[in-house]
């Protein structure tokens, strides 16, 4: 698996989602409260683009009128027939067994964790303000 | 040397009568704003619109179809980035729909204005005229794939007749659409005018489900959730499809085509079983019907594919195609609403290469004479 640079993390707000392309696959990184998930950008069921989905919250009910939210923002909803997926790892809420999105590993590093190299030059003092999103493919 | 490269060409560059051009029987446009009828809409009716708006039959407050699952029914990638509701923006459409579907026919089918469940009649038959002649000014004449059907509200029988006979002498309207909830049972009598000149006109007749007319929307009363009455766009067909076929109006006209949009297929086998296993039993009570229901059903009418059922197993989404007649299906999107269907990827079971080119081209082609 090789390792993409797809953004800084101030890029995408919370909420928000970025799309990229990496080696030819259509890439969509979604950020919800303070952490990143990256998934292929299309439905597997007829295949709606998964960029504008709804993130919303996992909602159960125990019994008829009564309703309980959790996981806000993780799960995804698509933007056709609302399928739900879970952003952790792809997993359809909706006949699970069947389907899931495919989805890839997503790490946050420090610009200065990103640069280390062999050589070791004259250094001044550095100022990061900013971290990137990382997604192996 | 000749330094040019023979390049094969690429899928995207094939001339288009080598693919599967495909002809769509619902496309939903919408009106950007109610402004847009003005320059069709006399002032008195502008006055009314703006004053007392919409009287429609719904008991319930909050009953309207907003927001039904998602804001204004539609895919949520389906906004215009110019503003307006989805299906609002031509060239929006063009390229999120028409071309890269490789759409030849774009069916267009109008909702907006509660346009069939107008309780006011001559208002109803008003902003019916008002649409009929807006789909041709903004969408038809704009782009020549997008047909548009004459609208018109069947209670107000006379008013109707006016305006089939208004429209077809403009001659660009493919199909009459009237309401798929009026007041009475579609079979009835005070409605074979309509019929009458439809079949006279050679236009299908275009039923597109949903609405709000006086009756709940279920045999069994007024459902709780969106998910309950989604349902009941089959119940309210199939009732439908029973009125018509035993009031005996294919019998009456026929050379009538009936076109029933948005209820997509799966309850058809029981429902025409159903009829056919009573017929025998209760002829002599419908001595008018000189065949089998499923004879009427298998001549005169179609049914466009969206939503398509979706089975566990493929193989029983096949036999109900085969068994509801492959000449039978329109193919459909439903395009811009949430429960679009993609025709890439909305069949769920093998179509041999005839069947995909009748489903998705030919039998419209037929029915509607492109
Ligand atoms: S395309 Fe995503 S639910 Fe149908």
């Amino acid at each position: 698996m090789a390792r993409h640079i797809v953004a800084r993390t101030s890029e995408i707000p919370p909420g928000g989602n970025k799309v990229v392309d990496i080696a030819g696959r259509d890439i969509v990184v979604f950020h919800v409260n303070g952490e990143f998930f990256a998934l292929l950008n299309r439905c597997p069921h007829e295949g709606a683009p998964l960029e504008k989905a709804a993130c919303v919250a996992r909602l159960t009910s125990p019994e008829p009128g009564v309703y309980q939210r959790s996981r806000v923002g993780e799960m995804l909803r698509c933007p056709w027939h609302g399928w739900e997926f879970d952003m952790r790892n792809g997993q359809s809420w909706f006949d699970p067994k069947r389907f899931n999105i495919r989805s890839y590993p997503v790490a946050v590093e420090r610009g200065d964790e990103l640069q280390k190299g062999p050589y070791v030059a004259e250094t001044f003092p550095v100022h990061v303000e900013d971290s990137y999103v990382i997604v192996e493919v | 040397m000749s330094e040019v490269i023979d390049r094969p060409l690429r899928d995207d560059e094939k001339p288009a009568a080598s693919r599967l051009r495909i002809v769509d029987c619902d496309v939903h446009p919408s009106l950007h704003s109610v402004d847009d009828l003005n320059e069709f809409l006399p002032k008195r009716w502008q006055q009314h619109l703006k004053e007392y708006g919409s009287h429609l039959r719904t008991p319930y407050l909050f009953t309207t179809p907003y927001p039904r699952s998602s804001p204004l029914i539609a895919r949520r990638d389906a906004w215009p980035p110019t503003g307006g509701p989805p299906g609002s923006d031509l060239a929006f459409m063009q390229k999120q729909h028409l071309d890269p579907l490789d759409v030849e026919f774009g069916i267009l089918q109008v909702l907006d204005l509660f346009i069939f469940s107008q309780q006011n009649l001559e208002f109803g038959a008003a902003i019916q005229r008002a649409i009929n002649d807006w789909q041709l000014a903004f969408w038809s004449h704009r782009d020549p794939r997008l047909k548009a059907s004459i609208l018109v509200g069947q209670d107000g029988t006379d008013l109707a007749i006016a305006e089939i006979e208004r429209c077809a002498k403009i001659g660009e309207y493919i199909q009459i659409n009237v309401s798929p909830r009026a007041n009475e049972p579609l079979g009835r009598r005070r409605y074979w005018p309509i019929y009458e000149r439809a079949q006279a006109l050679d236009l299908p007749l275009g039923i597109h489900v949903g609405g709000y007319g006086g009756h709940a929307p279920t045999g069994g009363g007024w459902p709780s959730y969106y998910v309950e009455e989604h349902q009941s766009n089959a119940h309210t067909i199939a009732a439908q499809l029973a009125s018509l076929v035993i009031e005996g109006v294919p019998e009456r006209f026929p050379k009538l085509k009936i076109v029933f949009i948005e209820g997509g297929f799966g309850w058809i086998p029981s429902a025409v079983w159903r009829m056919d296993q009573h017929f025998e039993r209760f002829r002599s009570e419908v001595p008018h019907l000189k065949r089998k229901p499923s004879e009427y059903v298998r001549e005169h009418f179609w049914f466009t594919t969206q939503p398509i059922d979706e089975p566990d197993e493929a193989r029983h989404l096949r036999s109900l195609i085969e068994w509801v007649g492959v000449d039978r299906l329109l193919f459909s999107s439903d395009y811009p609403h949430w429960d679009f269907d993609d025709p890439r990827f909305a069949f769920k079971t093998p179509l041999t290469e005839a069947e995909r080119k009748k489903i998705f081209s030919t039998n419209a082609r037929a029915v509607y004479k492109f």
